[in-house]
C-alpha cells in the first residue's frame, strides 16, 4: 500500500476503537433504533479496515451488501415490530448474565492467545498483487470458483421465495379456524393471535 | 524504537477476536429478536476480517480469502432476509419479540 505506515496505524487505530466501541454500543444500548444505526457505523468502519488491507472490491461490496441492503432491512424489522413492551422478568438473570460474560472472556483469552503466541508465516511483500484484487477475483469467480458462485445465486433465490413466503400474511378468502370471510384491506386489524393463550 | 514495515497481522486478529466476543455475548443477553439477528450480523464480520486479514497477510498473491469473504457476504445477507421473515411471522403469531417468550420447542 503506498499511505505511509504512520497514517495506516492512525486510520487502523480509529476504525478499530470506532468497530469495538460501536459494536458495544449495539449489544448494550436500551433503544433498538440506536443501535442498528450504530450496527451500520460498525459496517462501515469494518469496510474501511478492507480498504487498509487493499481490497477495495470487498469493501464496495461491504458497503452496498451490509449498508444498503442487510442495515435497512434490519431497520425496517424495528419499524414493523417496534412495540413498546414491558419484558417479564426473569429469575436467575443475574447467575445467567455472569454464566455468559465468563464464558466470552475466557474465548476471548483464548483467541487472543493464539493470535499472540503463533507464529504466522507471513508471506513476502513483492509477491503482492496489490491493487490488482479486484481482477483477481474476478478470475476466481470465473474459473476455479464458478460452481460456488453458481450455486450462491441460487441459493439468493431460494432465500428471496422464502423470505416472501414466510413474511406475507395469507391471502385467503375464508378464515380456516372460524370460516368466516376475510377482510383484504392493507391494513393489519388487530387479531387474536394465535399461539398467544399458551405458556 | 523499532520501525515497522506495516501494521502487524496480530491487530487485525485481535480487533476480529474482540468483535466476535462481543456478537456471542450479544447473542446470548439479548431479549430483542432484531438485536440477536444484529449480534449475528457481528460475528460474520469478525469472521470476514479475519479472512480478510489472512488473505492480505499470508495469500497475497492469489487472495482467495477475498473470494471467501464475498461468499460470506451474500450468505450472510440471504440470512438476514430469511431471518428477518421469520421474525416477522413469529411476530404476528405471538405479539412479541422476546426472546424468553419463544418456548413451544422447550422441554
Amino acid at each position: 500500500m503506498s499511505i505511509a505506515i504512520t497514517t495506516q496505524i492512525i486510520c487502523f487505530t480509529i476504525l478499530s476503537l470506532v468497530i469495538l466501541i460501536g459494536a458495544l454500543g449495539v449489544v448494550l444500548l436500551e433503544s433498538i433504533v440506536y443501535s442498528a444505526f450504530l450496527l451500520g457505523g460498525v459496517f462501515m468502519s469494518v469496510a474501511g479496515l478492507y480498504l487498509l488491507l487493499n481490497a477495495s472490491f470487498v469493501a464496495a461490496a461491504q458497503v452496498l451488501v451490509y449498508v444498503g441492503a442487510v442495515n435497512v432491512l434490519i431497520i425496517f424489522a424495528i419499524m414493523l415490530v417496534n412495540k413498546k413492551e414491558d419484558l417479564k422478568p426473569i429469575n436467575d438473570i443475574k447467575s445467567r448474565r455472569i454464566i455468559s460474560t465468563s464464558i466470552c472472556l475466557t474465548l476471548l483469552s483464548l483467541l487472543i492467545r493464539v493470535d499472540l503466541t503463533n507464529v504466522w508465516s507471513l508471506s513476502s511483500p513483492e509477491n503482492s498483487i496489490g491493487e490488482e484484487s479486484t481482477i483477481r477475483i474476478g478470475e476466481h469467480l470465473f474459473s476455479d470458483y464458478l460452481l460456488p458462485f453458481e450455486v450462491a445465486s441460487v441459493l439468493l433465490l431460494m432465500a428471496m421465495i422464502g423470505a416472501i413466503v414466510l413474511a406475507r400474511r395469507d391471502v385467503m378468502s375464508k378464515d380456516i379456524s372460524t370460516g368466516l370471510p376475510v377482510d383484504q384491506e392493507l391494513i393489519e386489524k388487530s387479531s387474536e393471535p394465535l399461539l398467544t393463550n399458551k405458556n | 524504537m523499532m520501525s515497522l514495515e506495516s501494521i502487524p497481522i496480530q491487530a487485525f486478529l485481535i480487533v476480529s477476536s474482540a468483535l466476535f466476543c462481543i456478537g456471542i455475548w450479544g447473542l446470548l443477553n439479548s431479549r430483542n429478536a432484531v438485536r440477536v439477528l444484529m449480534s449475528i450480523e457481528l460475528m460474520l464480520n469478525a469472521v470476514n476480517i479475519n479472512l480478510m486479514a489472512f488473505s492480505s497477510y499470508i495469500d497475497n498473491n492469489l487472495i482467495q480469502g477475498q473470494v471467501f469473504t464475498i461468499f460470506v457476504i451474500t450468505v450472510a445477507a440471504a440470512e438476514a432476509a430469511v431471518g428477518l421473515a421469520i421474525l416477522l411471522s413469529l411476530y404476528r403469531n405471538r405479539v412479541t419479540v422476546d426472546m424468553e417468550s419463544f418456548n413451544l420447542l422447550k422441554w
